[in-house]
């Protein structure tokens, strides 16, 4: 099978001096195509710094980072963003929705960048959002819905370019246990359909429910 | 794509109405400003060129540069008078110069007392005095070589609120006391001193006015194929060698209608550029203002940015999202600031309209000034938002994502 992503002898540090932190330290990791995998560690142990450097949303001091075979260690800004936009879908604790849109238009931006049209982005943003169950949410702001509903719609966000990768850091983590394992089913649902997901946990019953674990302690991948 | 931003902007504007509003106050200020300036200026200067027109271009106006008050020896001495006059007639290429007497007088007809302007013409020239001023008779008929007491009144004494009762043709008015019987009414002429005036005898004004042989103005006509302009260089020559008088330090001013149309557009021109340059600082204020607030929005939307560029936006993508909406604030400004210039401009009109009582300012928005205006609207706020665009493309994701 295909890599998915590849991850060789990758470090970041933040700030400088003897103020840095090395929040990553020569991370080897592979994950496969249509895998499900979970990343548990303490707090501050560098979960979301590697999950923000295999989202190319930030870029690694050191090492090399492959997303289906292709080196984003040395991108441009806007290739990153085009690689960020075409093949990784994000999922955040905080749901990260833009309040003053709707749940469809936040669907339907992703797609925006991406240069689809109005009427591509509207039928896509709408089949979406009913495959995550929120059919009859479409025109609601994300003030209007419940927690469970705005991570819907975040996963609905996430699917609009239908990228390979679903990045999900922590989506459980502002949510109560039945919603979260609401969410972590519409997550395995997915990766039945072949998405490949990495999720970040606290939550051992969520990671328990993951085809592979992968710990990280003081930025150390094991 | 370009249209899905620009509603996305408008999206952003909506939801902060009042912060929007204030924010292009000073751009629709400014545009207002501009609009009804350049708006009324036209309206002007196309009334004042019709008046020209209907002068001639084959006309030539002399006048005395006289500032002393009449009657004070100054004044007096530099008055043109009636040999000025003939000197112009003999002058080559002239077909006929007419002289005209301008002097307000007191009015009075029935028991009302008015203060009107009266000319005095002489209804004996070759060259008849509603031809140079195409002055046209609406009802009646102009003075006649012999006439004495008769009076050819504007149109604005028979209608216009100037008299209680319309002078009508056959009444009698008297002029500084004098009873003069109305022959003749004239066709309004639009202007309102026109309109308001009264010809009558020269001969006679003098005589009951006490003036000398003072000339206000004298119009002549050139020959017809001759050059204007060469015309009016070589009276002011005659002039100048009659009077003894240095070049460049005349007492007179010989000037073609068409030379003092674009004396006139010149000083409409400072006059507008001006009050333009004012309006522009309103401009550049408000174009501080909507930077100010795009710099705001910035920040307050740090977050934002952060989401969208982890959903795949380009700093490009950015970059276009804030000078739209920037742009947005400028256009909008300049939309409501058209609106209420064009408001401005019919309101001008219209106070004109009462003032003067004759539709003479007729304000005009071509196109070029509600397009332009619009235009630069929206420059001004793409260019005070260049800074604040600049400044949110280049947040780096990770920590736009982290920003509370
Ligand atoms: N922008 C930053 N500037 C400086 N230090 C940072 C920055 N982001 C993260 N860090 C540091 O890097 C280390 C790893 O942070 P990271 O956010 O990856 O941890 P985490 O495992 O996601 O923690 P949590 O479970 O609390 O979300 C921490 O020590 C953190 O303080
Ligand atoms: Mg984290």
């Amino acid at each position: 099978m295909k890599q998915a992503i590849q991850l060789d002898k990758v470090c970041k540090t933040y700030g400088k001096g003897h103020t840095a932190v090395q929040a990553v330290k020569n991370a080897i990791l592979t994950v496969k195509e249509g895998d499900f995998l979970a990343v548990v560690g303490p707090s501050g142990s560098g979960k979301s710094t590697l999950m923000n450097l295999i989202g190319a949303l930030d870029v690694p001091e050191c090492g090399r980072i492959l997303l289906e075979g292709l080196d984003i260690s040395h991108m441009t800004e806007s290739e990153l963003a085009q690689t960020r936009g075409k093949t990784i879908g994000f999922v955040f604790q905080q749901f990260n929705l833009i309040q003053t849109l709707s749940a469809k238009e936040n669907v339907m931006l992703p797609m925006l960048f991406q240069g689809y049209s109005a009427g591509e982005r509207s039928d896509r943003a709408e089949l979406v959002l009913k495959q995550v169950g929120l059919g009859h949410r479409m025109h609601h702001k994300p003030g209007e819905l419940s927690g469970g509903e705005q991570q819907r719609v975040a996963i609905a966000r996430a699917l609009a370019n239908d990228p390979k990768i679903i990045l999900a850091d922590e989506p459980t983590g502002n949510l109560d246990s039945k919603t979260g394992k609401d969410i972590l089913k519409l997550l395995q649902d997915l990766n039945k359909k072949g998405k490949t997901i990495i999720i970040i946990t606290h939550d051992q019953s969520i990671a328990k429910k993951a085809k592979k674990i992968v710990h990280i302690k003081d930025g150390v991948v094991k | 794509m370009i249209i899905d931003y620009f509603n996305l902007s408008f999206k952003n504007l909506r939801n902060r109405r009042t912060r929007s509003f204030l924010t292009i106050l000073g751009i629709f200020i400014g545009i207002a400003a501009v609009v009804a300036l350049i708006s009324i200026g036209q309206g002007l200067e196309s009334s004042v060129a019709e008046q020209f027109e209907n002068l001639g271009k084959d006309k030539v106006i002399i006048q005395s540069k006289s500032l002393g008050p009449p009657g004070s020896a100054s004044g007096q001495s530099l008055l043109l008078t009636t040999r000025d006059m003939e000197v112009v007639e003999k002058t080559k290429g002239v077909f006929g110069v007419v002289g005209i007497v301008f002097k307000t007088g007191v009015i009075k007809y029935r028991d009302e007392l008015e203060i009107a302007f009266i000319s005095g013409v002489d209804p004996r020239d070759d060259m008849r005095f509603e031809e140079v001023q195409a002055f046209k008779i609406e009802e009646g008929r102009f003075l006649k070589p012999d006439d004495k007491y008769k009076a050819v009144v504007g149109y604005g004494h028979v209608s216009g609120g100037l008299w209680e009762k319309p002078v009508d043709l056959g009444k009698k008015i008297e002029i500084e006391g004098v009873e003069f019987r109305v022959v003749g009414v004239l066709e309004s002429t639009g202007n309102p001193y026109d309109d308001e005036s009264v010809l009558i005898s020269k001969e006679v004004m003098r005589d009951i006015m006490n003036l000398g042989e003072e000339e206000t103005q004298l119009y002549a006509k050139v020959i017809q194929g001759e050059d204007p302009v060469e015309i009016a260089e070589r009276i002011a020559r005659e002039l100048r060698r009659f009077r003894d008088e240095k070049e460049g330090e005349e007492t007179f001013t010989v000037q073609t209608a068409e030379q003092l149309f674009e004396s006139f557009q010149n000083i409409l021109g400072i006059l507008q550029a001006v009050l333009i340059g004012i309006a522009a600082i309103s401009l550049l204020v408000g174009g501080i203002g909507i930077m100010n607030t795009m710099y705001t929005s910035v920040l307050e939307r740090t977050r934002e940015i952060g989401i969208m560029k982890s959903i795949g936006a380009k700093n490009s993508n950015i970059l276009s999202i804030f000078l739209i909406e920037a742009g947005m604030l400028g256009l909008v400004g300049g939309l409501i600031g058209v609106a209420i210039g064009i408001g401005l401009g019919k309101m001008a009109q219209a106070i004109a309209y009462g003032a003067l009582g004759s539709s003479l300012l007729q304000v005009s928005f071509p196109a070029w000034l509600i397009i332009g205006a619009l235009v630069f609207s929206f420059v001004v706020g793409c260019v005070a938002g260049t800074l604040p665009a600049v400044r949110a493309s280049r947040l780096k994701p990770v920590e736009a994502l982290r920003y509370e």
